[in-house]
């Protein structure tokens, strides 16, 4: 658990961050959106000290985070940025293995956690561990970029745009990746990004940020329901608004029993791409299948579209 | 085998061999002789000449190194920022002086011999090495060093374990600059007396002999080609290594 109080960066005249205060539960993934210069990257490097509060408090697990020297904090917080920082004169392996080998880890541990986080991120560890990272492309890059800031087990992951220098699909997979892993290890994750599709996608509450401000921390539903101000109703885009909820949710949740025609849709698609598949094939309803295939009943566009109306 | 390459070892064994039986290439420099003079220097071994030229550049660069790349890690630290402008015209001063006005100056208080020597190619070789340490080290990929603090290394593990290894090809590339100058200028330690490749070089201009001066110039002309060409294959494989540069498929 992450408690932020107060938290305040001033540089000379002016202050970046301002009286920030938010709270992460564990388990969380808490995406910090807003534009450049809104002090949303600030916030986040003050949680592992690389940039020192003017005042405030940060607390990981009810302790402060100052009660620790900086180097010793930041080896129990993993941390991924965009374009990866990958160290080029080191192998793969030797990369991921930073932080353990700072921690003094014996090497058989070593060597085995390496392995098991290469294969976690589709990277077959006898290719991959002996290569240098200008060997690798792009996605590959940032995937060891993650699978460094995992390698110590850390509670915490901080996410600085980590998917920023990524093409739409690499992407989109990248981030898929990212919540598996979020489910299988339980981290709680801080990201952020300037990306609202990203924060609705991926957070379980998005704080938005604005000039130092903190205007909303909420679930992506209210967020895109209720923004606090016309500034979060503007970065969400007043026309995205309803198709942004359908996004939230599943197929699942709308499925009904009885027969429709034609191709089927899974029923953990995004209710967002299954109206855009009625809306495309004509159809008013389309027959759903789950994991393995099987029919399990069908969805009405009707219902999708009644479900993106503003909730009361 | 590269054409390159085999052009080198070619050359690499000629002067060898020269400077080892320097009297079996006399047919070579005859021609350059006037009134029946010598045409091999043979007061001095040419080998013991080219051993001490050597030695003395080798002193010269590796002090230099240490004291250039010491003060630029120290002006690159947070605590001796203060200091880079300071180092930066001293480094500087060490450049504008001329050699021989250093030996001049050297001679008084150090003796003839090659102590003034070794103080103008240090002062001499500094500046190319600062200038290019300091290049190395402030002109790091910054994702990189973000990261390298973000993961939790000491401000020491960064230092050894990443700022210098990365700028490790940048600073070659100086004491590359540095050995060649001091290799070519270490024949005026000779004027002073120091026992270098630049006696054959005086004597020569003292008894007018053509071929004295050619050998002189010759073996301290394509020692200082070949050590360039040395260094520079050290760097390249070194930027490879450190996967600065992308090799060529």
């Amino acid at each position: 658990m992450i408690e932020i109080e107060a938290l305040t960066k001033d540089y000379l005249e002016l202050t970046v961050v301002d009286h920030v205060g938010l709270t992460v539960a564990d388990g969380e993934i808490a995406v910090i959106v807003g534009t450049s210069g809104s002090g949303k990257t600030t916030l986040l490097r003050m949680i592992n000290r690389l940039i020192e509060p003017t005042s405030g408090t940060v607390k990981i697990d009810g302790q402060d985070t100052r009660d620790v020297p900086a180097f010793e904090l930041r080896r129990r917080i993993g941390y991924a940025i965009q374009g990866h920082g990958l160290f080029p004169h080191r192998t793969v392996g030797q990369n991921i293995a930073t932080v353990p080998t700072l921690l003094g880890w014996d090497k058989g541990k070593i060597a085995a956690r390496v392995d098991e986080l290469l294969e976690l991120f589709q990277l077959p560890a006898a290719e991959f561990r002996d290569r240098m990272p200008s060997e690798l492309s792009g996605g590959q890059q940032q995937r060891v970029g993650v699978a460094r800031a995992l390698a110590a087990e850390p509670k915490l992951l901080l996410m600085d745009e980590p998917f920023g220098a990524l093409d739409p699909i690499i992407r989109a997979k990248a981030q898929s990746d990212l919540l598996a892993i979020q489910k299988r290890f339980g981290t709680t994750i801080v990201l952020v990004t300037h990306d609202m599709e990203e924060a609705i996608h991926l957070g379980s509450r998005i704080a938005v940020m604005d000039k130092g401000k903190l205007l909303q921390y909420a679930p992506p539903d209210e967020i895109i329901a209720r923004p606090a101000t016309p500034f979060v109703a503007e970065l969400i885009g007043t026309g995205e608004r309803p198709f942004r909820l359908l996004s939230l949710g599943k197929v699942r949740d709308l499925v009904e029993s009885g027969p429709a025609q034609g191709e089927p849709i899974s029923a953990d698609a995004s209710l967002r791409d299954a109206y855009a598949e009625c809306l495309w094939t004509g159809r008013e309803m389309l027959p759903v299948v789950d994991a393995d295939g099987a029919s399990i009943g069908r969805i009405r566009r009707d219902d999708i579209a009644h479900k993106a109306e503003r909730p009361q | 085998m590269k054409p390159g390459l085999i052009i080198r070892l070619v050359v690499l064994a000629l002067l060898v061999a020269f400077i080892v039986t320097p009297e079996s290439f006399a047919w070579v420099f005859q021609p350059l002789t006037k009134n029946g003079q010598p045409a091999i220097y043979v007061q001095n071994s040419l080998l013991n000449l080219t051993v001490s030229h050597l030695t003395i550049v080798a002193i010269a660069t590796i002090a230099s190194t240490l004291l250039a790349v010491g003060l630029a890690i120290l002006v690159t630290r947070p605590f001796g920022a203060e200091f880079l402008p300071l180092s930066r015209s001293l480094a500087n001063i060490g450049q504008t002086f001329p050699p021989v006005a250093v030996l001049a100056l050297a001679v008084p208080v150090l003796g003839f011999g090659t102590a003034p020597t070794l103080v103008a190619l240090f002062l001499y070789g500094l500046l190319p090495i600062f200038e290019n340490a300091l290049t190395g080290l402030t002109t790091l990929p910054p994702a990189v060093t973000e990261a390298a603090r973000g993961v939790g290394m000491t401000d020491r593990q960064r230092l050894l374990g990443v700022e210098l290894p990365l700028a490790t090809p940048v600073i070659l590339a100086g004491i590359r600059l540095s050995v060649v100058i001091s290799v070519a200028t270490a024949t005026i330690g000779s004027t002073v007396a120091a026992s270098t490749l630049g006696e054959v070089i005086i004597a020569g201009l003292l008894s007018n002999n053509l071929a004295f001066i050619a050998q002189g110039g010759l073996v301290v002309g394509v020692m200082a080609v070949l050590i360039y060409d040395a260094l520079s294959a050290l760097e390249r494989a070194l930027m490879a290594r450190t996967g600065q540069r992308r090799q060529h498929a």
